[in-house]
């Protein structure tokens, strides 16, 4: 039997996984994949110097944290990225590894000195659903309905803007601000998955489900559907499993089931492993 | 003033730098007559930059643009532009009437989405350059040359006056060639201003009739016959010796042509 408590629980995080799939898919379509992945780390130092300010394991205090440093770590990327001769990946793995770091070593102080105030810090890490509360859900559920709803509202604008920034720009769309807007989109999701999935693998559920659908449809919206039908059923399933098994983290078992609907994916989409057995499409005709 | 004197495009002491290195210098440049030009210069000489700075796509160091005697963003509508067909992802997950439809978000504004007259001008434009056929395909199992027409298709859907290239020619089969040119000639015809930038200096002649030589900064603009000598092509790429062969044979075979 489900219990109550669980069955709420189970609600909000199918949801968070909806939200995610379908977020995820401008995400990954306007690459943003990897700096989601950092943002998540960076969430880290915030979330614990949240908790060290005010004493209190509060969700909504501590997202407020985790967003700000998450924040500043993306804003960080760009300004190495602007100012420095580093590229990407670099200006990304060093923000992901410092902040996560200093995440790490700000916990471990705090575990040392409040050892009673500070236990299940460790949930955030991984997640860990069976601690989240009813209202801790709502929270979530209105964030990520939020979402939802901004991608159905945009989906017009947001699908010209991944697919040719330039262009939207020219014919007078604020490219600049629906890429924002878009890279809120991505924070909002990753804050909403922390305490079911943990800062560790918050950005996976942002990736997986797309990077799966993408396997089977050649269109956005219908993309759109599966990513965010993939991510729900990997959440329900990953949320379910860890509430039934005492020591079962959520983040990696909800992230273990989307990657076993990655590899169904992969072998049986119609665009996933097939296309290698299918010979390119057509050869350019050489230059006269 | 009268309107019928506005320039179509005024470019007025226009100068461009990426990180302090200037890329387009002191650029004065006025179209009067709708035209089909050709925007020739060697590697590095400015010649995607002009185009971005005319469309507000990068920052102006100094200088003023102004396009039929108005700012750029009060004549937004009557832009079309196709960009280098690398910078898009051809993976993208649409279909090639999806890529021909976004040419009308512009005047359809905010949420509206594109209805059944969107659409069916999407197919007509997808016809003008050949490709109604293709329309449900997904962007990525189109050659090269179809790309671009695809490209081409969109901003046909934008229903411009003033139109900007970026090497519309690179890469294409010669099928497409034909067929881009086709069109371009069309849309001179039918009134239009095309500004292309574009490699091939033999094709130079045959395809345009006004040329801007350009290298970093402004060499020479005009209409071809009078532009595009020898004299002008030497002072636009220097001494690249390698190619002035094609060069004089470009200029020869303009002046055997009628």
């Amino acid at each position: 039997m489900i219990e109550y408590n669980t069955l709420i629980v189970l609600i909000g995080t199918s949801l968070l996984g909806l939200s995610a799939g379908v977020v995820g898919v401008f995400a990954v379509l306007r690459r943003r994949a990897l700096i989601g992945d950092a943002l998540g780390h960076a969430t880290l130092p915030g979330l614990w110097i949240a908790f060290w300010l005010t004493g209190q394991r509060s969700l909504p205090i501590l997202l407020t944290g985790a967003l700000v440093s998450g924040v500043l770590g993306i804003w960080v990327i760009a300004l190495l990225r602007k100012t420095t001769r580093l590229k990407e990946d670099v200006a990304i793995a060093l923000v992901l590894s410092v902040f996560f770091g200093a995440g790490i070593v700000i916990q471990k102080m705090l575990q040392a000195r409040h050892s009673s105030g500070a236990s299940g810090l460790n949930d955030f890490l991984l997640g860990h659903a069976a601690t989240i509360n009813r209202d801790d859900v709502q929270l979530l559920v209105s964030l990520t309905l939020a979402c939802l709803a901004v991608v159905a509202i945009l989906f017009k604008e947001l699908k010209m803007v991944a697919f040719d920034a330039a262009f939207a720009q020219v014919q007078g769309w604020p490219a600049g601000r629906l890429d924002f807007l878009l890279m809120l989109l991505i924070a909002a999701v990753i804050l909403a998955g922390i305490p079911a999935v943990g800062v560790l693998l918050s950005a996976s559920l942002l990736v997986i489900p797309p990077a799966a659908a993408r396997f089977w449809t050649q269109r956005l919206a219908p993309m759109l559907a599966l990513s965010g039908g993939m991510g729900m059923v990997a959440a329900f399933v990953g949320t379910f499993l860890s509430a039934r098994f005492e020591n079962l983290a959520a983040g990696p078992t909800i992230v273990v089931v989307a990657g076993a609907g990655f590899l169904v994916s992969f072998l049986f989409g119609p665009h996933g492993a097939s296309d290698w057995m299918r010979p390119a499409p057509r050869l350019e005709e050489p230059a006269p | 003033m009268t309107p019928g004197t506005l320039p179509i495009l005024d470019v007025h002491d226009v100068t461009v730098a990426y990180q302090r290195k200037p890329v387009l210098w002191n650029i004065d440049l006025t179209l009067h007559q709708p035209r089909l030009v050709d925007i020739v210069g060697p590697n590095g000489a400015g010649k995607t930059t002009i185009i971005k700075a005319i469309l507000g796509l990068v920052p102006l160091v100094s200088g003023s643009i102004h396009m039929f005697g108005k700012h750029l963003e009060d004549v937004r509508g009557r832009i079309g532009y196709v960009p280098q067909r690398e910078s898009v992802d051809w993976d993208f997950p649409v279909s090639v009437l999806d890529v021909v439809l976004m040419g009308t978000y512009g005047r359809l504004g905010w949420f509206r989405r594109p209805g059944k007259p969107e659409i069916a001008l999407a197919h007509e434009c997808l016809a003008q350059v050949g490709l109604h056929d293709f329309a449900d395909r997904q962007i990525g199992q189109l050659s090269g040359g179809q790309q671009q027409r695809t490209f081409l298709a969109r901003t046909l859907a934008q229903q411009a006056d003033l139109y900007f290239l970026d090497e519309p020619f690179a890469g294409v089969d010669a099928a497409s060639e034909r067929a881009i040119q086709a069109l371009l000639q069309k849309l001179r015809d039918a009134g239009k201003t095309v500004l292309v930038v574009h490699h091939d200096l033999r094709t130079v002649p045959s395809y345009f009739d006004h040329v801007i030589l350009l290298n970093v900064r402004l060499i020479a603009s005009g209409p071809t016959a009078e532009v595009f000598t020898e004299e002008n092509l030497h002072k636009t790429y220097g001494g690249r010796l390698t190619i002035l062969d094609t060069l004089s044979q470009a200029v020869r075979d303009q002046e055997r042509s009628p």
